[in-house]
């Protein structure tokens, strides 16, 4: 549940904490230059988006017949392909392979997708242990924590807080401005975990349907690690993760790592199709790709359909004025932002997130910068109405808003409230403008505006 | 002599009409006859940003009713104006009748800068000097009208010196009914946004619409002197 006064309540926890301001502040201002970088250096960016996102539209108006070409090219190269209709299904259906084949700990690489379907509490509760191996989403394990960012989960976090998790976790204590030390820990426990484990679980960024291979791409190789050490691969990936070419998936790996952390090319890119063949020296005997659609479908034909063009690429958040501010466990689910705002109701249920909408000025930065061009203020527009019809906004909002605009409709009444309201507000005017007491403050500190002694339309009479 | 509708917004007319005013002096300076049509109130954006549709096409129709008579309507208010000339569209896209209507009104409907140096071609007597202004983009005038040199333009025209901020197109964090629902948020961010113009040391912050200055005036106090571009042009007419 993320209600109004949810995300208020943690996004003023956040506000109050300057450590966190800090951290989110320099490593969205690191990811925005990035990609501004990046973006600058090809021939023609806007023209490569605007290819882009007619291909994701394209791709979703015949999302069936993808994925079931897909789904052939993958059976063919020898995955077994699983469709889940819900995020229990995925859930249960992991955790059945992992005891399938007795795995006692599983190593991860990034993926929204599993945080989505709750995949590491139905993991323990079976008795497997799940590990993430993406340096972020480590830490965030080790700090019981959700992610916070798309890309970037532990975006909040300085590094002596990083440090001092390292730290306990090696049981002795490591340096906190020594970054080298830090990963190089990092690795070796790493490492360990990876030659133990039963089973790689990972997300997919982007499957190709025209070979059925699904791509992951990682910076800290953790990812090829996760797909060819252990016996058993499953890779997760949403209905809508999918291109059909090889061609359009160079588009959008190309727009992805550039979007995200403005690098042309992220370090490792790996391309799994199917399980290990007979003459492979190294990979896993089983490739698992678990096609999950847990509320995507409800999307395509409506209003929101547009949200499903998502990379994934965090470009949105990082310019966003009020992710800057409240940063990503305001939004109580994986996906924090403005893309998040959008897919939480349409995953989740808006009944359920109905704050996140309104957690917007509508200022469009994340259009500006989206490598889809996803229209993301108009659905935030959307999803209002949508609440508003269904009756989750507070019923004096609803009495309110009707009566503002019934007296607004009506000149001559909105000439009486003026009036009364001009009188009313004499109480409270300091410097010409309104500063309520304290706890009555609607607006927190900010001082109101008062009506002014005479409207235009007076002056206008005497001027015209 | 061209003829121009004025209009005014809710938010001038009850709260800030000097702006309005400024504006008139503003359009009758540059050679405009400035008609007010009395039956508009207001565009309707608060209702259509909070997602109650009926009330919202209900304020749009009367708007556009008030104004269809005019061939140029001008309004000091780049939220106001996005509303009139992208949403209305979007809004009666569907209603049979007023599609096309809705369209007419976008194609004749303008922002003050815009209007000023790019129909009118503005040249004022430019009496101001010294004075350091950073100008505030707002975000549908910069991001939906594509608003971002017109103001900028303008202002110097009046001859202000222009200091950039560092994200000068940054919201202020005021969004409507956000900045009631969410105040700490809106809070902090304004908070940015005047941090980022202190720095400047500009002497004025100025912006193009009354939304922003209202928010960013309720948090500013001595900091900062925060004005609307229509006072500011206004004031190189007469100094
Ligand atoms: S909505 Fe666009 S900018 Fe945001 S994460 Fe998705 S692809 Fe990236």
């Amino acid at each position: 549940m993320v209600s109004v006064d949810d995300f208020r309540r943690k996004a003023a926890e956040a506000i109050a904490d300057a450590r966190m301001q800090g951290a989110l502040e320099r490593a969205t201002a690191k990811f925005r230059e990035g990609r501004t970088r990046a973006l600058a250096e090809l021939p023609d960016a806007d023209a490569l988006r605007d290819h882009f996102k007619r291909v994701r539209a394209a791709t979703l108006a015949r999302l069936a017949e993808h994925l079931e070409t897909f789904e052939q090219n993958a059976l063919a190269a020898g995955a077994q392909v699983h469709w889940c209709e819900t995020a229990e299904d995925a859930a249960r259906l992991i955790t059945a392979l992992a005891a399938q084949h007795g795995a006692r700990l599983a190593v991860k690489s990034k993926s929204m997708t599993t945080e989505e379907i709750h995949l590491n509490h139905a993991l323990e509760a079976a008795n497997v242990q799940p590990v993430e191996t993406d340096l972020g989403e480590w830490i965030i394990q080790l700090a019981h924590e959700p992610p916070s960012h798309i890309i970037g989960p532990a975006i909040h976090k300085t590094r002596e807080q990083v440090a001092a998790l390292f730290s306990r976790e090696v049981g002795r204590p490591l340096p906190p401005d020594d970054v080298g030390v830090l990963t190089a820990e990092a690795r070796r426990l790493l490492r360990e975990k990876f030659l133990a484990a039963g089973i790689g679980i990972s997300g997919v960024n982007v499957a190709v349907a025209e070979t059925g291979s699904v791509v992951l791409v990682t910076n800290e190789g953790n990812g090829r690690m996760v797909t060819s050490v252990p016996p058993v691969h499953v890779a997760v990936m949403g209905i809508e993760k999918i291109v059909p070419t090889w061609r359009d998936a160079a588009a959008w790996l190309a727009l992805l790592a550039r979007s995200a952390t403005g690098q042309p090319m992220s370090i490792y890119t790996s391309v799994i199709t199917g399980p290990a063949r007979a003459e492979d020296p190294d990979g896993p005997r089983e490739v698992h790709i678990v096609i999950l659609d847990n509320g995507r479908s409800r999307a395509l034909a409506s209003p929101f359909e547009e949200a499903l063009q998502c990379i994934r690429c965090g470009a949105c958040l990082n310019v966003c004025p009020v992710y800057r501010e409240a940063g990503g466990h305001a939004y109580g689910n994986p996906y924090s932002g403005p893309i998040g705002a959008i897919v939480a109701p349409l995953l989740f249920g808006v009944e359920a997130m109905s704050g996140l909408p309104q957690a917007s000025t509508l200022c469009g930065a994340c259009l500006d910068v989206c490598p889809a061009r996803i229209d993301i203020p108009r659905m935030l527009l959307e999803w209002r109405a949508v609440e508003v019809e269904r009756r989750l906004v507070p019923w004096y909002e609803r009495v309110g808003e009707r009566l503002a605009a019934w007296v607004l409709a009506h000149p001559r009444l909105l000439r009486l409230v003026r009036r009364l309201a001009a009188t009313g507000q004499r109480l409270f005017l300091r410097d010409g403008q309104i500063r309520l007491p304290g706890r009555w403050h609607p607006a927190g500190e900010r001082d109101l505006p008062a009506l002014a002694s005479r409207p235009f339309r007076d002056w206008w009479r005497e001027n015209a | 002599m061209q003829r121009v509708a004025l209009f005014v917004t809710c938010l001038v007319d009850q709260v800030m009409p000097e702006i309005g005013i400024a504006t008139v002096r503003l359009l009758r300076a540059a050679g405009c006859e400035v008609v007010f049509p009395e039956a508009q109130t207001c565009c309707g954006q608060p209702f259509f940003n909070s997602g109650f549709r009926p009330e919202a096409r209900r304020l749009a129709e009367r708007t556009i009713a008030a104004f269809e008579p005019f061939d140029a309507v001008v309004a000091p208010s780049g939220s106001c104006t996005t509303m009139l000339r992208v949403e209305y569209p979007h809004l009666l896209g569907d209603r049979p009748g007023w599609a096309h209507r809705a369209r007419e009104l976008a194609a004749k409907t303008y922002e003050l800068s815009e209007f000023l140096t790019q129909v009118l071609d503005w040249d004022p007597p430019r009496r101001v000097a010294g004075v350091r202004v950073a100008y505030h983009d707002s975000c549908h005038m910069c991001r939906l009208l594509g608003l971002r040199e017109p103001p900028r333009d303008a202002l110097r025209r009046a001859g202000y010196d222009l200091v950039e901020m560092q994200e000068p197109d940054r919201c202020c964090g005021f969004g409507g009914l956000f900045s009631v629902r969410m105040p700490e948020v809106s809070n902090a961010m304004t908070a940015e946004k005047l941090a980022q113009a202190t720095d400047t040391g500009a002497h004025v912050l100025a912006t193009a619409d009354p939304g922003c200055l209202m928010q960013m005036r309720g948090l500013a106090r001595e900091r900062v002197r925060i004005e609307h571009i229509a006072t500011l042009l206004a004031a190189s007419l007469e100094a």
